[in-house]
């Protein structure tokens, strides 16, 4: 530990740091939240972010940062707001990251920067998502973000995609002069950020606003193209002039379980469940037209253990489910969720049945689901993944009713780009290859990021992807060398 | 924001737009389809391709009106303006020669299966069609199906034009007169496409049909068009939409296309209302005076 107390503005000493607790995120009342979409987490006032920022030890080699898949310099934006320098953080933060009130609500900060916070050795971490959510929104309602021109370049990229590793690379590009135009298959601009998070944990207005400031920026959009099909990565390259393409298509096609009664009316993939929530507006069903099952009353249950679960099951929780299931097949130290949503979605009311799977769907004979038939595992042996393998538990087979059940077991590669775009390789998986250290791909000019090379992962892995890919691109358009 | 270049009713409840799709036009091939929105708080929906013009940049779509996102469509009229078009979806029909081919068009799937006939054609196939409907009045591109195929079979199920009948019984006829068939296209109402499978099936002949389940997105992304096939699901819209008609679980796709029949149902009858009421706006004047000119009168539909 060696705080650079000598220069710091900060009036404390280290010690006295660590006497200050974690402050609280206020937030809507469970019982409350339970039954309506609004924000979950209602955000710090300047007082608690300052009282919070006061807790950052100013380590000398900060590692938050290293921890963090774009790189924040956590430390110098965390000073800025000890000074009540609100605006200056969030330019520091706008340095690395294009996206920071969306990332300061969905990052799973515990694996990243607040996991390698040195308080936490001690004490709680500091609440750096909080923070750069703070600063953020506090940019957004003052309406003074600075929008930066850069020299035009004269080159053109087209990016493939409007998700979160996209939109990175389109904020990045733009800085730095290139032309870039983003093409996204559905009708709104977000990807995931739009269709799969919900409005409770990230509001649309938020990233309504984050994409109105690329276009201030210059960034320019065009929706209903589905690339690979409206236009090919060639013609994009050969005929419309583009000098690079970024490809950024996210996660592809939802995996099911391949178990009895799967296409029972009632069993829906978790991305069509959330589509018609979160980009249909299914739930304000009919002034909106797009239909949903109704769950009014209905036993619901969710079958994995990710964020795409969780978001999946309190979406029906408020929709008006009587009883709200996570079915995981491991415990509570394998979940991939992020630490804050179990925790919300505990103090919702949430049943979570650990260390369990279904085998079969149940019909009521003619087509509609009436329940799922389930077992209780046991954890073996570590499997390929390094968690421990689930294991059945013979005779513990258990029926359990439902009228709804969503499967969010993740994703295989969607293929259309793939298949469309001769010479762009594949692994095994389908996914494309593209290099750690510069996302380019096989072909020359094209690079590749985010869930489409990865398989599903995290909004701030694929915007780290993002960075990683605008650098390289800027090289390549900069150098002609591929 | 598609603009209508022009709009015409080929049938009652079947109209025909021409839209300027100019990226979608210049990649359209046979067997694809299109996923519109009218309007922001609309439905995603997919829709027939029937044709395409890449130098105009135009697209046909061909709609039958059923639901209330089909009649509002339909309402539509040369000058307005569709929200969403994205496209075009699904792989392309299997285009070679295969020697001789049936193509059958039930309803308003005739107007998918014309542009796979006439690639048939092209591709040097010996082309039956076989056209069916309910009535005369439903027979739609009577002209542009005989125009592309070596011989033009028509049924209409109360007999009011050419022979009563289905197009199964002109199927068996071809075969039991010993017919060499090579393949069987057939694009039309489920139960349709089914009868022909199950015939098809006991003599051999390999068979397409094009499958129609619900979509949202049509890239893949949601799972929702998922259809069985021999056992295992796959997606209508990036596996599909055409299948090996003897592999498809038909009962499944029927069952899971009910699955919203009662939203369907209410929205239906909210906007039926909605249309007839004095003191409420009607929702067709509503789009028409935001995207274009206001547009006519509600035409009852066929569910085909």
């Amino acid at each position: 530990m060696s705080p650079t107390a000598a220069k710091s503005k900060n009036p404390l000493s280290p010690k006295d740091r660590m006497k200050v607790p974690r402050q609280l995120m206020p937030e809507q009342a469970a019982e409350l939240r339970a039954h309506n979409f609004e924000e979950v987490n209602l955000g710090f006032s300047p007082e608690l972010a300052q009282q919070e920022a006061l807790r950052c030890l100013e380590c000398a080699k900060p590692t938050c940062t290293d921890n963090c898949p774009v790189g924040i310099d956590v430390k110098d934006f965390v000073q800025k707001i000890v000074v009540g320098d609100f605006l200056g953080a969030a330019a520091k933060i706008r340095e690395a990251n294009v996206l920071p009130a969306i990332t300061g609500r969905v990052c799973p900060q515990e694996d990243q920067c607040e996991g390698k916070c040195l308080l936490s050795k001690k004490v709680k971490p500091l609440g750096i998502g909080y923070l750069e959510r703070f600063v953020a929104d506090y940019e957004q309602r003052m309406g003074t973000h600075v929008v930066p021109h850069a020299e035009p370049t004269g080159k053109k990229v087209a990016v493939v995609g409007s998700g979160p590793s996209g939109l990175t690379v389109a904020g990045d590009l733009i800085q730095k002069g290139h032309k870039v135009r983003v093409f996204e298959a559905l009708h709104e601009i977000g990807g995931v950020l739009v269709y799969g998070i919900p409005e409770f944990r990230l509001p649309k207005q938020i990233v309504r606003e984050q994409i109105d400031y690329m276009r201030q920026m210059g960034v320019e959009f065009e929706t209903d193209v589905v690339v690979g099909r409206t236009v090919t990565i060639d013609e994009l390259l050969e005929e419309e002039g583009y000098d690079a393409v970024y490809v950024g298509t996210g996660a592809g096609l939802p995996q099911f379980m391949n178990i009895p009664g799967e296409h029972l009316n009632g069993v829906y993939s978790a991305n069509e469940f959330l589509t018609r929530i979160n980009l249909m507006k299914a739930y304000k069903f009919p002034v909106y037209d797009e239909p949903m099952l109704d769950l009014h009353g209905k036993d619901v249950a969710v079958i994995g253990g990710g964020n795409t679960a969780l978001d999946a099951i309190r979406s029906a929780l408020r929709l008006g489910a009587r009883k709200a299931y996570v079915i995981y097949r491991r415990s509570d130290a394998e979940m991939p969720a992020r630490a804050e949503e179990v925790h919300h979605a505990r103090q919702e009311g949430i049943d979570f049945q650990m260390l369990t799977a279904p085998v079969e769907f149940l019909s009521d004979g003619k087509g509609w689901l009436t329940g799922a038939r389930c077992v209780r595992m046991d954890l073996g042996e570590p499997d390929s993944s390094g968690r421990r393998r689930p294991v059945a538990i013979e005779g513990s087979e258990f029926d359990l009713p439902l009228s709804v059940a969503v499967i969010a077991i993740g994703t295989s590669a969607n293929p259309i780009v793939q298949s469309t775009t001769p010479g762009l390789g594949t692994n095994k998986g389908g996914y494309i290859q593209a290099s750690d250290e510069t996302q380019r791909t096989t072909r020359k000019g094209v690079f590749a990021g985010g869930d489409i090379v990865t398989g599903s992962a995290t909004v701030i892995l694929a915007m780290g992807a993002g960075r990683r890919a605008a650098k390289s691109i800027h090289e390549y358009l900069t150098t002609g060398l591929w | 924001m598609f603009k209508i270049i022009h709009a015409q009713f080929l049938a009652p409840g079947i109209k025909r737009f021409v839209i300027e799709a100019p990226r979608i036009a210049r990649k359209q091939k046979p067997g694809q389809f299109v996923i519109l929105r009218i309007y922001e708080e609309g439905e995603r929906i997919p829709v027939t391709i029937e044709n395409s013009d890449p130098v105009k940049g135009t697209i046909n779509i061909v709609v039958q009106s059923a639901g209330k996102t089909t009649h509002l469509l339909n309402m539509l009229e040369t000058g307005d303006s569709i929200l969403d078009v994205v496209g075009p979806l699904g792989k392309p029909s299997e285009i070679r020669n295969f020697g001789t081919v049936v193509v059958v068009g039930g309803g308003v799937g005739t107007a998918m299966a014309y542009p796979t006939a006439a690639a048939l054609k092209d591709a040097g196939n010996r082309v039956i069609s076989i056209v069916g409907a309910r009535n005369k009045e439903l027979v739609i591109l009577e002209k542009e199906m005989r125009a592309v195929s070596d011989a033009l079979l028509i049924t209409t199920d109360d007999g009011s034009y050419a022979d009563k009948g289905f197009v199964t019984d002109k199927l068996r006829q071809l075969i039991e007169n010993g017919t060499r068939i090579d393949l069987v296209v057939a694009v039309g109402p489920i139960v349709m496409m089914k009868a022909v499978s199950a015939l098809t099936r006991k003599e051999n002949i390999h068979t397409v049909v094009s499958l129609n389940p619900i979509m949202i997105d049509g890239t893949g992304m949601c799972g929702g068009c998922r259809v069985l096939i021999d056992g295992k699901s796959e997606f209508a819209c990036v596996d599909g939409p055409e299948f090996d008609a003897h592999k498809v679980n038909f009962e499944v796709l029927v069952q899971r296309n009910a699955m919203y029949r009662d939203s369907e149902r209410q929205s239906m009858e909210e906007f039926q209302a909605r249309e007839q009421s004095a003191s409420v706006e009607p929702m067709s004047r509503k789009i028409g005076e935001t995207w274009g000119t206001p547009s006519g009168h509600a035409t009852q539909g066929e569910q085909r």
